[in-house]
């Protein structure tokens, strides 16, 4: 039995402590918008927060996460997509395919909460998930977009 | 898409009652009847396109696939801009494949490939919308009394000026269906659009921002299973035992099947327990005819090629061989291209539920009516016992239209365990090792120099293999396979060589070697321009002579690719000098009915390369969503600069060694240029997006690359090449 807070809701699970994070949140939670792409955490399509920090669940065994710690998935990042990375990526219509960008948006938000004004340097370190449509130059351009939501959030 | 919306909105999570082992597990339940049934009970159907509710929301149907390459809005756009909607009163949903059979294809194609979605699709969809505005009017004109030709439609509702009288769509949805379609239509002229050719958001972006976007890997169905499965590795090879036995008491797992004769599935409650138990699953194979092909015994197989006196002719023009022979100076180089893996980010996946009378399978495919023919031959059911339900694909870039293998399995599967649905996903390496590759060519090219500098001939013999041969012989004419040749005929309207040459050859040794070939987005076109359009570079080096103005010199029959050519040479300032340690390059190419080009500006430093600057052009002559064409041109260069720099599934013991990204990479942000996308539709025809731009990705960049090192790289990709 595993203790895990999720989305804002404790949760008791009956599982595997060896079972990646990924597939409890997927399969027994049933919460499918985080995404499996490669398993060796290679391509970022798995990318949740574990207490506000993207982390890339397909290779962190769920007992490695403690019963305390708050775990966020694109479903709990906010209540009706109005959390700003989100509206970003409305506004400039980013997604193609779809697949990878709740990871995209998961690892934005999370670069964004650690450096609320990123350089486009910063980006390129921090955001490595994989895109094959090829929405790269809008993920930047929405994530530069979001900042400065946030900047004038913070200055209202 | 609103079949798909649907399966979200009645999505509910079954607490934590117990199913399996104690798990908990929520089920999104799709409707099981056909996704059409449930708009036909609420609202009238039009036409076999147009729905319209009461409440005005017209819901127009999509035979193509979504795949995010846009082409579900732009679609809906070019009914909506005949039917003269209202169109933040658009919704989308998919006809199914089996109501399409049951309907004597009344949506036509299904098939989403080869940049055919809008081209193909644009004039009966158009007609469709025409058909029912008209019913429309039809309607209110009856119910007024008064003449249609008095009636204007527009923004979803039908006018009578003289009476000062108007009803909204909705009103007239019912009487309207009931009206004789129009047996002639007349089609707005694209330069009146207001809906179509209009850079509208996309219609499904919503649901992928939270997600709750169902794609296949994500569908939940009462009673499902989930299954793991792992193919022979070995190309030929197969199933020689496994001992199931040694994996059944483990936690979760129903059942090991075999499936056909070269796959073995675990079937658990979940994937995961699926995936662990097949990983411990002993599995001998029997490895096939093929242990001993290699990258390198296919590369000897293709330059054996290269020299071989036999060879199907593409192209020809004067004697190539004679003016070879008698030229002053000739200038020869050898180009090859590897084998490539789509790499779609959702893996293959199919959901299959059997019974002895039914077979149900959803499945994200790029032809639904490929995926039921597929299901109903592994059920061995007749095909009016069958139905596919397509969900939106997390990419398809060709490897989910032809190849319906992963429907063949889930049925094969499900047939074991029926009356229970099972959800077949293949691990990223299952994914990796069982393509449907981008075939590997060589291509050896001889051009002749005057003493002017002028390219006299041009023999350019193709080595390799044919996708046609392996996938579709029926395509074959009498032998040859004639979409080897794509960008280099010199007739059609698909893509013909934008160069005149006076003695000119183009042929191909066809060698297959035992590596399932696909269609890979941009398909043959992509080595054929990186071998034209690098060479052209040589020969222009050759001569002396400015890449642009050599090519200039043999465009002048072909105004179109030199229009695309010349638009991204002056956008890029090709007179004027670069900065300082930037160098250039340039490439053109007409594939999928469209002229494409693209400059690049690329700076080597202690051997690194970054690209800096891309501008691309391109005429598809008629736009119907510009702001999805910039996508498309953009992400071409995702795909083609990801193949360029990185892309290469090796061959080793009849298997390939790339399993995952982390052998396999692909294009990243860090690495991803700037683009600058110039549409220049010129009207006149109808040519496809999607795939033709990622061609001229790689021969700019590696031109660029020429002119700021003095490398020529025939070879890809990049990453085997010391750039310093």
């Amino acid at each position: 039995m595993a203790r895990m807070i999720i989305n804002g809701t404790p949760r008791d699970i009956e599982v595997d402590p060896d079972t990646p994070l990924l597939w409890v949140i997927r399969e027994q939670i049933g919460l499918t918008g985080t995404k499996y792409g490669c398993g060796v955490a290679a391509c970022g399509a798995c990318t949740i927060h574990i207490d506000g920090v993207a982390t890339r669940s397909c290779v962190l065994p769920v007992s490695a996460v403690e019963p305390d710690q708050q775990i966020t998935t694109i479903e709990g990042l906010s209540p009706d997509s109005s959390h700003p990375v989100q509206q970003a990526w409305l506004a400039l219509d980013v997604p193609q395919c779809g697949y990878c960008q709740a990871g995209m948006i998961m690892a934005a938000a999370g670069l964004l909460m650690q450096n609320p004004n990123p350089a486009d340097e910063d980006i390129n370190a921090e955001i490595t998930n994989i895109c094959r449509c090829g929405t790269y130059n809008r993920v930047r351009a929405a994530i530069k977009l979001a900042a400065k939501g946030g900047e004038a959030t913070q200055r209202g | 898409m609103n079949a798909i919306i649907s399966i979200s909105r009645r999505s509910f999570i079954i607490g934590a009652a117990s199913t399996a082992g104690g798990l908990s597990l929520g089920f999104n339940v799709p409707f099981i009847k056909p996704a059409l049934a449930e708009t036909a009970e609420t609202a009238p159907e039009i036409n076999a396109w147009v729905v319209i509710r009461p409440d005005d929301t017209v819901v127009i149907r999509i035979a193509r696939s979504e795949m995010g390459q846009g082409t579900l809005t732009g679609l809906a756009q070019l009914v909506a801009e005949e039917l003269n909607c209202d169109w933040s009163k658009v919704t989308t949903e998919y006809p199914s494949p089996a109501q399409n059979l049951a309907r004597d294809r009344v949506w036509g194609n299904f098939s989403t490939g080869g940049s055919r979605g809008i081209r193909e699709s644009q004039e009966y969809v158009r007609i469709g919308g025409a058909v029912a505005r008209e019913m429309l009017i039809a309607a209110a004109a009856a119910e007024w009394g008064v003449p249609a030709s008095e009636c204007t439609a527009r923004m979803g509702m039908v006018t009578h000026a003289a009476s000062d009288r108007a009803t909204f769509y909705g009103q007239l949805a019912a009487a309207a269906a009931r009206m004789t379609p129009p047996a002639n239509v007349t089609l707005k002229d694209p330069k009146d659009w207001t809906i179509a050719g209009k850079p509208l958001p996309r219609l499904d972006t919503a649901d992928k921002l939270n997600g709750s976007q169902v794609y296949g890997v994500d569908l939940k169905l009462p009673n499902m299973l989930n299954a793991a499965i792992r193919a022979c590795p070995y190309f030929g090879g197969k199933v020689e035992s496994f001992d199931a036995a040694a994996v059944a008491g483990m936690p979760g797992v129903r059942t090991v099947v075999q499936v056909d004769e070269t796959a073995v599935a675990v079937v658990a409650d979940t994937w995961w327990r699926a995936k662990t138990a097949l990983d411990a699953l002993p599995i001998v194979w029997d490895e096939g005819p093929n242990r001993q092909v290699t990258s390198a015994s296919i590369a000897a197989m293709l330059e054996e090629g290269l020299g071989a006196n036999d060879a199907f002719i593409g192209a020809t023009q004067g004697d190539a061989g004679a003016a070879l022979s008698a030229a002053g100076r000739t200038v020869t180089a050898t180009y090859a291209f590897p084998y490539q893996n789509h790499a779609t980010m959702e893996p293959m996946n199919a959901t299959a539920l059997y019974t002895p009378e039914r077979c149900e399978v959803w499945v994200p495919t790029q032809n639904g009516e490929a995926s039921l023919a597929a299901a109903a031959e592994a059920a061995g059911l007749p095909v009016q016992q069958c139905e596919v339900h397509k969900i939106h694909l997390g990419g398809g870039f060709g490897r989910r239209g032809n190849f319906q293998d992963y429907v063949r399995q889930a049925v094969g599967i499900a047939k074991q365990v029926p009356g229970t649905p099972v959800k077949l996903m293949w691990s990223r390496e299952e994914d990796m090792l069982h393509g449907a590759y981008h075939p590997t060519t060589r291509c050896r090219l001889t051009g002749a120099l005057d003493a002017d500098g002028n390219l006299t001939a041009l023999h350019m013999r193709i080595s390799g293999q044919s996708i046609l041969a392996a996938v579709r012989p029926e395509g074959m004419q009498n032998g040859m396979d004639p979409v080897v040749f794509q960008g280099l005929v010199l007739a059609g309207t698909e893509g013909t060589l934008g160069y005149t040459v006076d003695n000119l050859l183009v042929d191909h040794a066809m060698r297959n070697p035992p590596i399932p070939p696909g269609f890979w987005r941009g398909v043959n076109l992509n080595q054929n321009a990186l071998y034209v359009e690098c060479f052209m570079d040589e020969l222009a080096h050759a001569a002396g002579v400015d890449p642009l103005a050599f090519r200039r010199k043999l465009m002048a029959n072909h105004p179109k690719h030199l229009a695309v050519l010349e638009a991204v040479a002056e956008r890029i300032g090709w007179d004027t000098p670069p900065a300082a340690g930037v160098h250039r390059g340039l490439a053109q190419i007409m594939g999928f009915g469209s002229y494409v080009a693209a400059a690049a500006e690329v700076s080597v430093t202690d051997g690194q390369l970054r690209i800096h600057r891309i501008v691309a052009a391109t005429d598809p002559g008629h736009v119907v969503n510009p702001a999805q064409v910039e996508r498309q041109v953009e992400g071409s260069f995702v795909y083609g600069l990801s193949a360029c720099i990185y892309g290469e599934c090796t061959v080793n013991g009849g298997r390939m060694e790339q399993e995952n990204f982390d052998s396999y990479e692909v294009l990243r942000m860090a690495e991803m240029p700037e683009v600058e996308t110039i549409i220049l539709p010129s009207g006149g025809f109808w040519g496809g997006v999607g795939e033709p731009t990622i061609a001229v990705a790689a021969p700019a960049v590696l031109n660029a690359i020429f002119a700021a090192t003095g490398k020529r790289i025939r070879t890809l990709p990049l990453k085997n090449h010391d750039l310093a």
